[in-house]
């Protein structure tokens, strides 16, 4: 099956340190990838590279087959690839519902009304459980209020692939199943997810494949308790 | 945009407040024709005159959160463009306006292009650097007298009846009126959620689908334009042009001053600080002098920076709540 993703020989420099070294990564259309690593060890880095937030030095990486080096990160959410910031960014001067707005007056491939921009805003605060808070403003959430509405504004951008990074820190128990639970009903939408998680539970249930990420490097892709077990995901770990 | 929508009733509907306002200038047109003292015209003018470049400076200023420091640039080139097309063709006011807004949209096309790449502080110290580009420029253009200025004949009659400075306050009764019009569509539109997106966190708008390098840069356009329009009737108004009064430091700051005493998130914001901080200038001169109304401008917007960063647009949406 051809890739959805495909990134080929990925690589990213701070000034002299070398943040990514040669990543390979191909997501299949429809997949649920799970990306695992400690910290400091990529995982946002490669995001932002791929999403076209930063600018990579080395490598190519295409979408359904187009190639995205050259384009700036509004088209590429066009073309379907929405992601969430690890820090939520908000726009802090717009309600919570107004949020959504943005993505789908501008994200989507048809001109929504706006009464389909309300109903399909307020049907996903109310998949996060943000509905109630339509209204407020980002500064009056709390920090995990403010994650869900990171989630929900790029799910609102219609993505075919959604890069979910750390969406559930600070989650509890009961909110993390209810986050798996809403990516995985969007993935039996079609949608391809990738999930950028420290939470192991979480990462478990959900991820059908597992890639982990050591230091820029990538050093195990596979069945996600063949690469649990795998020794030098292990050893970086256990180093930590 | 303001936030409160979903609380309170409907705001009113795009073509409902272009009704309005069409209603709003003909009422002061009719009021206008009772009015034989020419002072008020001259008063109103400015008035008006800062309506237009507050609401078209705050497109982007406010709207976007990137601050141009060279209004002064484009009112001065409306200005001269119209200088010279009236002393080559002798072409009538309103083709004269047209043209000062294309050449101010253009420069604003040139100037977005090359300066938008750069984010905040950076785009405003351009802004600056091209203010004192195009003074140099213009005091140099002997064509339109250069550092000694011209002479403009202003017609004794306006084409309505009445005086010529009768007319110019129509004619920027007009213009201001359109200018908030179209301030207050684009605030409405997508392209208003798509700013207040870039002024929030650009990174994270892009991230949204929204276009921010286009967006910044009609935006600019727009405002080059609205700007350019306020400077073309002005060799009329003052009938002696030279480049101290096109390039006045006057424009520059209540321009910039009079949005945020407003408050710079909705088009009323620029209206309520132009009409406030112009009458307050317009007393101050005729009761103490001239001299003072800079220091008062400079002095209310400290306090306003630091009392009331929202405005007093800001000021009574705090109370509501
Ligand atoms: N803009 C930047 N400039 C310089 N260094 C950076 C920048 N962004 C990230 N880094 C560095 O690159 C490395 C990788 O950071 P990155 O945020 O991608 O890690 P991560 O895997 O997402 O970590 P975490 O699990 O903590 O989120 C870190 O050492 C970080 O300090
Ligand atoms: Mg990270």
């Amino acid at each position: 099956m051809a890739a959805l993703l495909d990134v080929q020989g990925l690589g990213k420099r701070f000034g002299g340190f070398t943040a990514l070294a040669d990543i390979d990564l191909q997501v299949a259309a429809g997949e649920r990838l799970g990306l695992i690593g400690p910290n400091g060890s990529g995982k946002s880095t490669f995001v932002n590279c791929i999403s076209g937030t930063l600018r990579h030095d080395s490598g190519r990486v295409t979408l359904g087959g187009q190639l995205l080096d050259a384009l700036p990160p509004h088209q590429r959410t066009r073309l379907g690839l929405a992601r969430s910031f690890q820090l939520p960014r908000p726009f802090g001067s717009l309600t919570v519902a107004e949020n959504l707005r943005v993505p789908l007056l501008y994200a989507g491939a048809t001109k929504l009304s706006d009464a389909e921009c309300r109903e399909r805003g307020m049907a996903l605060l109310g998949q996060v459980g943000l509905a109630d808070k339509a209204a407020q403003r980002p500064r009056e959430l709390t920090q995990i209020e403010q994650r869900k509405l990171e989630l929900a504004r790029a799910m609102a951008a219609g993505p075919r692939l959604l890069i979910a990074d750390e969406s559930m820190a600070g989650l509890s128990n009961a909110e993390v199943d209810e986050i798996v639970d809403l990516l995985l009903r969007l993935n039996g939408q079609g949608v391809t997810i990738i999930m950028i998680e420290h939470i192991m539970r979480a990462v478990m249930a959900f991820s059908q494949r597992l890639v982990c990420f050591v230091a820029g490097r990538k050093v195990a892709d596979g069945l996600p308790e063949e690469v649990v077990r795998n020794p030098e995901v292990e050893r970086a770990y256990l180093g930590e | 945009m303001t936030g409160d929508a979903p609380l309170s009733r409907p705001p009113m509907g795009t073509l409902a407040f272009w009704c309005w306002a069409a209603a709003f200038t003909g009422v002061v047109y009719l009021a206008g024709r009772w009015v034989t003292n020419d002072y008020v015209f001259f008063a109103g003018y400015i008035v008006l005159q800062y309506v237009l470049l507050a609401t078209a400076w705050n497109i982007l200023g406010g709207y976007a959160g990137y601050v141009n420091f060279g209004t002064a640039a484009f009112f001065a080139i409306g200005a001269y463009i119209s200088t010279a097309l009236n002393k080559w063709l002798g072409l009538p006011l309103p083709v004269l306006i047209l043209a000062g807004a294309a050449v101010c949209g253009l420069i604003g096309l040139l100037m977005g292009g090359l300066t938008l790449k750069l984010q905040g502080v950076f785009f405003s110290i351009a802004t600056l650097a091209l203010a004192i580009v195009t003074q140099a420029l213009i005091t140099n253009w002997e064509y339109v007298g250069g550092a000694a200025g011209a002479y403009v004949i202003r017609p004794s009659r306006g084409p309505l009846g009445g005086s010529y400075v009768e007319y110019l306050f129509y004619t920027m009764l007009l213009l201001a009126t359109l200018a908030v019009c179209i301030a207050r569509t684009v605030e409405r539109s997508a392209a208003g959620y798509g700013l207040a997106a870039i002024r929030d966190d650009e990174a994270a708008a892009e991230a949204a689908g929204v276009p921010t390098m286009k967006l910044k840069v009609a935006t600019t356009v727009l405002s080059g334009a609205l700007m350019g329009a306020a400077g073309a009737p002005l060799p009329f108004f003052v009938t002696y042009l030279d480049p101290p009064s096109a390039f006045n430091l006057a424009v520059a700051v209540n321009t910039i001053a009079m949005p945020l005493v407003g408050g710079t998130a909705t088009w009323i914001g620029p209206v309520i600080g132009a009409v406030l901080l112009s009458i307050v200038q317009e007393a101050a001169m005729v009761t103490i002098s001239s001299a003072v109304n800079l220091l008062l401008v400079g002095l209310i917007m400290i306090g306003f920076i630091t009392l009331a960063p929202n405005g007093i647009m800001g000021l009574l949406r705090g109370r509501r709540r």
